[in-house]
This record gives C-alpha cells, sequence and structure tokens, in this order.
C-alpha cells in the first residue's frame, strides 16, 4: 500500500506538471494512467481524477485572477450550461459499460491530441462582430492590454457555444475530466472571446462543472480516499509547479511529445476497451 | 459604510476564496492520508475489483469520536467535502455579490448555476 501510494503520487505528479506545462490539463493523462499503468478500475480512476481537477481549477485560480483576464460573468452564464451537463453525464456514467467508457476515454484523448499538436500553429480568430446580445446579456466585458489599455471585447454566436458548453460538461461529468480543451475551443472558436479570456474563464468554470458531478460520484462509490488522496495532492503540486515553470520553460517541443504521448495512450484505451480489459 | 464592489473586485476574493479552500482541503486530505497509511501501509492494495466505496463521514467509529488515527478515511473524507464546497462557495459568493451590484439578470443566473449544484450534491444519484 506505501509503495503504490507513492508510486501514484509521482504518476500523479508528473501528470500534472505536464498537463499545466502543455495547457491539456492533468485528468487527460490520469485516467490512462491509473487504468492502464496501475490496473485500477475505471470508476475508481474516473472518481479520483474528478476530485483532483476541482483542486486543480480552485489552486490556479489564484493565480489567474491576479492577470485579471477572466470574466466572472462569461464564466456564471456558461456554467449554466457546463452544470447541466455535467449532470447528464454522471448520469450516463452508470448506464455506460466500463469498456464503452475506456472507448470514449481512448476517443478524447485523441481528439485532444490533435488540438494540442494543431494549437502549435497559431490561428486567427477574427474579434467578434457587433453582436447585441452580447451587451443585453452583459457578456461584453475588456481586459488589460500590455501597456495597460483596456482592450474590449464581445462575445458572438452565443446559442451554439452554450450548446458546445453543455457538451462540454457532459464529457466532463462522464469522463471525470475538466474538459478544458473543449471549453476554450467553445469561447475561442465559437464565441470568438479573446483567447487569455478563454484560457483564463475556462480554469473557473471547470471547478463549479466538476462539483457538478462530484456528489453523484461520491453516493455511486466512485471515490475511495485511499487512491483519491495521493491522486489529488500529487496532480494538485504537479500543477503548482508546473504553472510555475510555466514561465521560463519553452514548451512547443514538450507540447509535441506530449501531443503523441496522450495520441498513444488513446489508441491503448481504445483496444483495452474492445478487447474488453476495462 | 459603504461597500463597493465590481466584478474586478469580486474576482479577486473569489481567487483569495478559492485558494483559502483548496490550501485547507489539501491540509486535510495530506493528514488523513498520512494516518491512513500508518495503519494501513503494509497491506496489499485492492483497486482492480471494483466495490462501491460508502462515502460517509459518520462510518468507523466516526470522526468527530475516538483517536484520529482510527479515523483516517472519515479526514480524507472531510478533506474532499471541503474541496467541492470550495467552487460551490465560489457561486454562493457570486450570488450574493450580485445582488449587491443590484444586477438582477445575474443574481438569477448564478442562483441557477448554485441550485445545480445544490441538487446534484444532495438528490441526485
Amino acid at each position: 500500500m506505501l509503495t503504490f501510494t507513492l508510486l501514484v503520487f509521482s504518476g500523479s505528479f508528473a501528470a500534472g506538471l505536464l498537463g499545466a506545462l502543455t495547457g491539456l490539463g492533468g485528468g487527460v493523462v490520469l485516467v490512462p494512467l491509473l487504468t492502464l499503468g496501475f490496473h485500477v478500475d475505471i470508476r475508481y480512476a474516473i472518481g479520483a481524477s474528478l476530485i483532483s481537477v476541482i483542486a486543480t481549477s480552485s489552486g490556479a485560480a489564484a493565480a489567474y485572477v491576479r492577470e485579471g483576464f477572466s470574466s466572472v460573468r462569461i464564466g456564471m452564464f456558461l456554467e449554466v450550461a457546463t452544470t447541466l451537463g455535467a449532470l447528464l453525464g454522471a448520469f450516463l456514467a452508470a448506464k455506460v459499460p466500463t469498456r464503452e467508457l475506456a472507448i470514449l476515454f481512448g476517443l478524447v484523448l485523441i481528439y485532444s491530441a490533435w488540438l494540442s499538436w494543431r494549437s502549435n500553429k497559431l490561428m486567427h480568430v477574427d474579434p467578434a462582430i457587433d453582436n447585441p446580445s452580447s451587451d443585453k446579456l452583459r457578456l461584453s466585458g475588456s481586459y488589460p492590454g500590455r501597456g495597460g489599455e483596456h482592450i474590449h471585447y464581445k462575445v458572438d454566436r452565443i446559442p451554439q457555444g452554450f450548446a458546445m458548453m453543455f457538451g462540454a460538461g457532459t464529457l466532463s461529468g462522464l469522463l471525470g475530466i475538466g474538459s478544458g480543451a473543449v471549453k476554450v475551443l467553445a469561447m475561442d472558436r465559437i464565441m470568438r472571446i479573446p483567447f487569455k479570456v478563454s484560457t483564463t474563464t475556462s480554469n473557473f468554470m471547470i471547478g463549479v462543472t466538476a462539483a457538478a458531478s462530484a456528489g453523484i460520484y461520491l453516493r455511486r462509490g466512485y471515490v475511495d480516499p485511499a487512491l483519491a488522496a495521493p491522486v489529488m495532492l500529487g496532480v494538485l503540486s504537479g500543477a503548482v509547479i508546473g504553472a510555475k515553470l510555466l514561465a521560463r520553460t519553452k514548451v512547443s517541443v514538450l507540447r509535441t511529445v506530449f501531443a503523441f504521448v496522450v495520441f498513444a495512450l488513446g489508441i491503448e484505451m481504445i483496444v483495452n476497451g474492445s478487447l474488453g480489459r476495462m | 459604510m459603504r461597500f463597493l464592489l465590481d466584478d474586478e473586485r469580486m474576482e479577486r476574493a473569489m481567487g483569495v476564496l478559492l485558494r483559502f479552500g483548496v490550501v485547507l482541503a489539501s491540509t486535510a486530505v495530506l493528514a488523513g492520508l498520512l494516518f491512513y497509511l500508518q495503519d494501513h501501509g503494509g497491506k496489499p492494495v485492492q483497486f482492480h475489483d471494483f466495490k462501491a466505496y460508502n462515502f460517509d463521514l459518520r462510518h468507523g467509529s466516526g470522526l468527530f469520536s475516538g483517536s484520529p488515527r482510527g479515523n483516517a478515511a472519515a479526514i480524507i473524507e472531510l478533506g474532499i467535502i471541503l474541496l467541492i464546497a470550495t467552487p460551490v462557495a465560489r457561486v454562493v459568493f457570486a450570488v450574493v455579490a450580485f445582488a449587491m451590484e443590484r444586477d438582477r439578470l445575474y443574481t438569477a443566473i448564478s442562483l441557477a448555476v448554485l441550485a445545480v449544484l445544490v441538487y446534484s450534491l444532495l438528490h441526485a444519484s
């Protein structure tokens, strides 16, 4: 038990560190690590992962707030969608057989790998056109520019973004992940919210979204303290150190390597799921 | 006394709240884990076969009675409950702050999020 706990802590620490450095989050590699590496039942793995997701989201928030990019209004508005999605996801998690959960998880990993690989090439997104709903719903805001000036922005395609956030919440509740990548995609690509605002606001939303499925996970018995404790402490400390290193590390090579690792884990999850080994 | 609360100050206060919650929760989880390993360190692990864990602060000899060592799992559970409560507290804070800003739309939106959270934590299974 002692050795196992130390190994799980170290593995979770690495997952949190890499997750913070690459922006993928610790959750995506945590579940494959626990199931493939430590032969933990996927339900325990998802339960422990969800708890660690809440910890990293809240832990990172304090640092993000100081920068002044996140929007509490956009976050709260979209949390209506993500929390409802998370409820649905947590309900579905009990209905879906574990081998199919594993296959679905594998697909999400492959998709994350692709997103991460692609985001190395910066893509230009046109700023939002004048959308009257943005002001009506008080979603328009501003963030500090380099010279301290306020850069104003508006929010576009609100119904589409809201719908995608519901999907992100469902994925989070179903797989015990933060699904930060999907949240950023919805805000940045669909709603045309500036990237910095999208990533920091997404971080806040992850904790609230995960909290919406946590109660259901606890009652189903997915959260075993003996496993959740080292996982949560490991991921959290890894993420905190990763966020500190991020400022002075060149991550583009790391990100490419990590994308391949995540891709390989995705394939392995699908293979194991298909063979009924999960 | 005038209490001015704009969005920026609200976010800053929320950040402090979240950090406080995480520090408190992880301290409890760490303490509980250390106690747990003292008792169970030599035993084999069992996470391969799923058996629903009875997450209940009152099990064993209970959290608030007996020695802390006997209640290691309950201390970790308390830490996890604190951790889950942290983002929920952020939403409660938002309800109050938006109400103080006299922003009815966002008071209602925050209340809706809070309602989903409370429903999921207390009733849904």
